[in-house]
């Protein structure tokens, strides 16, 4: 039975204008001890999709899915009381703003053993030792110091540590870091994951790692789901995906990345992502995409198998019929619907 | 796809986000008081403008034939005066259409002078740290320690009672509130970039304050402002029944709360009519207030 | 080659007041930093938080004055101008900053925005005004129309453009960029980058480009300048730099920036950035370095030439003998 399954998962959050689909069927399988990574640009509904599974998308958004299940327990059928004794135990998140993450008003030392004291029903004083191991697991210096200290007394890359910590507390099966380095120091953010990865490691948890960066990505996780609007646009091995991107989406990510570049211009992906107000009917990267035909214009892909991982895509990089079926696609329609190419 | 298919753009229809005013109704009428406040002060405004016309009979003028007649539905009452009379012969209903212009009109100039000086002193502390922010905020510190009808009443024994002066006091004790707003609204919005980057292309220090500074600042100060009017609306009823606001014979809220003291006993609405007005004007501004905080705060967005 | 800017020893110290009746803490922002820039070219200000390259951006741009140093830009003394020079000096250095989001007045139209340079600046007609902002719109790759809508209409992407357009509205010699695309999402950062690049060749324009992004300045910039603490580390051309970075942090920041450690020994800094209130008294990294020695705690290392490049290490040397990458 694999750790988490969801199927079909969508967030929806309804205005009086126009709905916004920040998750729109989302299927994705982790098994134990696994290192997803999930890459997308600011409103891809990477982090919105992870919020969903520890039931903390707030009022309005709806959450559906076909399958949200967690060890095979179903997370949609859960009440309120099951759900708080499963996330923070047995599934932790940890964000992206470490410092306004923890409670300012309290001591890193009380939030630490009140998780522990809560869902493993520990005493004081166990606690306050067991706040001391994990304190050091995390790598802060003289635990037993930093007990009394305030979430302001300490850095980011100190406060990370801190949430880590509270979140490994009652070793989970499933963490989920969300962007947890974004808002560190480049030395500091380097510590982090190779915090992150050593637990993971350690303690055969399973990881899911979202971020926007792709060095990230390359450098910590075994596998990679790429989000666009809302959609998982492909997903495979780190390495085959970094290798040979099949997503037009993906490939164009990563060759617009300064790293990538040889002196020369950056390659660019034309337009913006689409906002509740435009949202394409085919194919969500169709209207920025080079390749785009009218017929993905007109008909959106569904995730299906593809080389060894998935993708969502008329015509894979790889698909060697890939260039007489555009051309053939884009014959079916007058020229005038063809996608400018920037 | 077969050949036949109509070719569609290849984007979906581009409506784009809605007009910031738009924006702005849709948030305002999701608060149901709100739009309730508003009908209230849009209807107090037209009979204020049409006092002249609807208002039965004259505000003033008294009629020795009848005295404390009560309002027609009870026994005795007359339709010539719906709402009754009070002690001298003056009807009510008219009286009370003549306030409502004097009431608002005294909310309105009130806030008006208020926020005016309290956004200069305002912005003038926010920008000018140091000795000059000292001084402003610490005379508004002292202000608000004061009570504010006591103040109120402490600064019309100086000027002597009247409207004009009524009005001036009220100005002053509220003062402060909008000193500290705006303040507080500049010191946050000096901090950010746009303003950095006016100063790097050469914008003078007025240029800055009134051109960059206070357009960002005027959300909170409008929210405090429609709240303010019913404080000065009260306020100045307040004075008004102290005998320190608008004198006799003016038809005045709070005037008329006092001058029919005596007869609470004998005669339930002349007192009661003039408080139903003064508490349904101010509960519409209140109402009013809090929805257009609703809708300008972007905190409270989603 | 011409050199615009040129920088000598520039400090910059803060006072942090601990109340009333205690001397107030000295904070050395910048320390001692020296650098020159020419015409059409990039020099990037690498670092972390905490380094002084956002304090050495606003020296540059005459936001702040600084407290030690000279700072010549374009001939002129830019630490005391002379009020008769200050406006040249004013439309000779523009700033982009890194929040587009904070940096545009969210009240005033975009055409507003971009006009203002020109009417504090300039005696042009309203006509003539607008012809020069539609012409610079069209520069940055925005759209006539875009000229009346505000900036909460615009993404992230395009908000960059109109900062840099109006940056840009008085044909400065010097853009100071900071941390201009890290706000940005990864494909819009390349279409931000791309408008730098074609701008600095189109003006001649020389960039201060503020990163803490080593793949972004490996991208742009001509010379690197690293620092740490205030304190310059390494200042040399691109090429050389990231081929064989001869200081421990250089080598640290390469190893530890994502997506470009992969080939590279992975040196992970020990701890955390010390307080800039309480610097170390040797050398400044000599706290977090893999290669500290008791010479290194004691005494602060000069910036000095070596391997065409300057370094601050006692021990560069050793690692010139290491292979190039």
């Amino acid at each position: 039975m694999p750790l988490l399954e969801i199927e079909n998962l969508s967030v929806t959050f309804p205005s009086q204008t126009s709905d916004l689909y920040a998750v729109d069927g989302v299927s994705l399988t982790l098994e134990r001890g696994d290192v997803l990574g999930i890459v997308g640009e600011s409103g891809s509904g990477k982090s919105v999709a992870m919020l969903a599974v520890m039931g903390l998308v707030a009022f309005p958004g709806q959450v559906t899915a076909d399958r949200l299940t967690f060890e095979g327990r179903d997370l949609l059928r859960l009440s309120d009381n099951e759900r708080r004794a499963l996330t923070g135990k047995d599934v932790a998140m940890i964000f992206q703003e470490p410092t306004t993450s923890l409670n300012p008003s309290f001591t890193i030392g009380y939030q630490l053993a009140e998780t522990l004291i809560l869902h493993e029903k520990m005493d004081r004083k166990a606690a306050r030792r067991r706040t001391i191991e994990l304190l050091d697991q995390v790598g802060i210096p003289a635990p037993e110091g930093r007990l009394d200290a305030y979430p302001h007394q300490l850095s980011g890359g100190m406060n990370q540590r801190v949430m880590i910590a509270m979140a490994i507390a009652c070793n989970p099966k499933l963490l989920i870091a969300d962007e947890p380095t974004t808002a560190l120091d480049v030395t500091i953010q380097a510590q982090i994951l190779d915090l992150l990865l050593s637990l993971q490691r350690d303690r055969g948890m399973a990881l899911i790692l979202i971020t926007h960066n792709m060095g990230v990505v390359a450098d910590t996780t075994a596998r990679v789901a790429v989000m666009y609007a809302g959609q998982i646009m492909e997903e495979r091995s780190t390495e085959s995906l970094f290798g040979s991107p099949q997503h037009p989406y993906t490939a164009a990510l990563l060759a617009a990345r300064p790293e990538a570049s040889d002196g020369g211009r950056l390659a660019t992906i034309p337009g913006v992502v689409p906002g509740a107000y435009d949202r394409p009917r085919g194919c969500l990267f169709a209207p920025r995409c080079a390749y785009a035909t009218p017929h993905a214009a007109e008909c959106r892909p569904e995730l299906r198998p593809w080389q060894n991982g998935l993708i969502r895509c008329h015509y894979p990089l790889g698909d060697t019929t890939r260039d007489e079926r555009i051309a053939a696609d884009r014959r079916a329609a007058p020229p005038a619907a063809a996608p400018e190419v920037a | 796809m077969t050949a036949e298919t109509i070719p569609t753009p290849v984007a979906a229809p581009n409506t784009g986000p809605p007009h910031p005013l738009a924006e702005f109704w849709l948030y305002f009428r999701a608060n149901a008081g709100a739009v309730v406040g508003l009908f209230v002060i849009v209807g107090l405004v037209v009979v204020a403008l049409l006092a002249d016309v609807i208002s039965p009979h004259s505000p003033i003028i008294t009629n020795n034939t009848v005295f404390l007649k009560p309002p027609f539905w009870q026994a005795g009452g007359t339709l010539a005066y719906p709402l009754g009379t009070d002690a001298i012969g003056r009807d009510i209903l008219s009286r009370l259409i003549h306030g409502a212009r004097l009431s608002l009109l005294i909310g309105i100039a009130v806030v008006v002078l208020a926020v005016f000086a309290g956004t200069v002193l305002g912005l003038v502390a926010g920008f000018f740290r140091g000795m000059i922010e000292i001084v402003i905020m610490r005379l508004m510190d002292i202000t608000l320690t004061l009570p504010s009808l006591l103040l109120a009443i402490v600064i019309v024994a100086i000027l002597g009672p009247g409207l004009m002066n009524a009005m001036l006091a009220v100005s002053v004790v509220l003062l402060p509130h909008y000193v500290r707003i705006a303040r507080a609204a500049v010191i946050s919005e000096v901090a950010k970039d746009y303003v950095t980057a006016a100063r790097v292309i050469g914008a003078g220090r007025m240029r800055l304050m009134f051109k960059e500074v206070l357009p960002n600042c005027v959300a909170p100060l409008i929210v405090q402002a429609t709240l303010g009017i019913s404080t000065a609306i009260l306020d100045a009823a307040a004075l008004g029944f102290l005998g320190l606001g608008a004198q006799p014979p003016t038809p005045e809220w709070g005037t008329m709360l006092a001058d029919a003291r005596e007869f609470v006993v004998r005669a339930w609405w002349v007192v009661t009519l003039p408080g139903v007005a003064i508490l349904v004007t101010v509960l519409a501004f209140n109402l009013f207030g809090d929805g257009l905080r609703d809708a300008l705060d972007p905190k409270l967005k989603r | 080659m011409s050199v615009l800017v040129s920088a000598r020893g520039l400090t910059r110290v803060y006072d942090i007041g601990r109340g009333w009746f205690r001397e107030p803490a000295h904070l050395q922002a910048v320390g001692g930093v020296s650098f020159e820039l020419a015409a059409g070219h990039t020099l990037a200000v690498v670092g972390e938080s905490g380094c002084g390259k956002s304090t050495l951006a606003r020296m540059v741009t005459l936001i702040e004055p600084p407290s030690s140093g000279r700072l010549m830009i374009d001939g002129l003394n830019a630490v005391t101008p002379p009020a008769s020079e200050k406006p040249r000096l004013r439309r000779t250095v523009q700033i982009v900053f890194q929040n587009p989001y904070g940096s545009l007045n969210p009240r005033k139209r975009v055409g507003t925005i971009l006009e203002e340079p020109l009417i504090i600046n300039t005696n042009l007609s309203k006509q003539e005004r607008r012809r020069q902002v539609l012409e610079m719109m069209a520069k940055v790759g925005l759209r006539p129309e875009q000229h009346s809508r505000y900036p909460h209409m615009f993404s992230g992407g395009q908000r960059q453009r109109i900062a840099i357009a109006r940056a840009l509205m008085l044909s400065p010699k010097l853009l100071v960029a900071d941390e201009p695309v890290s706000a940005l999402d990864m494909s819009v950062q390349a279409q931000v980058l791309n408008l730098l690049v074609d701008l600095q060749a189109e003006l001649g324009l020389a960039y201060l480009f503020i990163s803490h992004d080593l793949g972004v300045v490996r991208h742009i910039a001509h010379d690197v300048m690293i620092m740490y603490l205030g304190v310059v580390m390494e200042h040399g051309a691109k090429e050389r730099i990231f081929a064989r970075p001869l200081h421990p942090y250089t080598q640290t920041l390469l190893a530890a920036t994502p997506g470009m450690g992969k080939n590279r020994k992975r040196i992970i800094a020990k701890g955390e950035l010390p307080s800039p209130l309480n610097p170390p008294a040797g050398c400044v990294f000599s706290t977090r370095c893999p290669y500290v020695t008791d010479q290194c705690r004691r005494e602060r290392p000069v910036l000095r030439p070596l391997d065409e490049r300057l370094v601050a290490c006692h021990y560069a040397e050793r690692f010139l003998e290491q292979p190039a990458a």
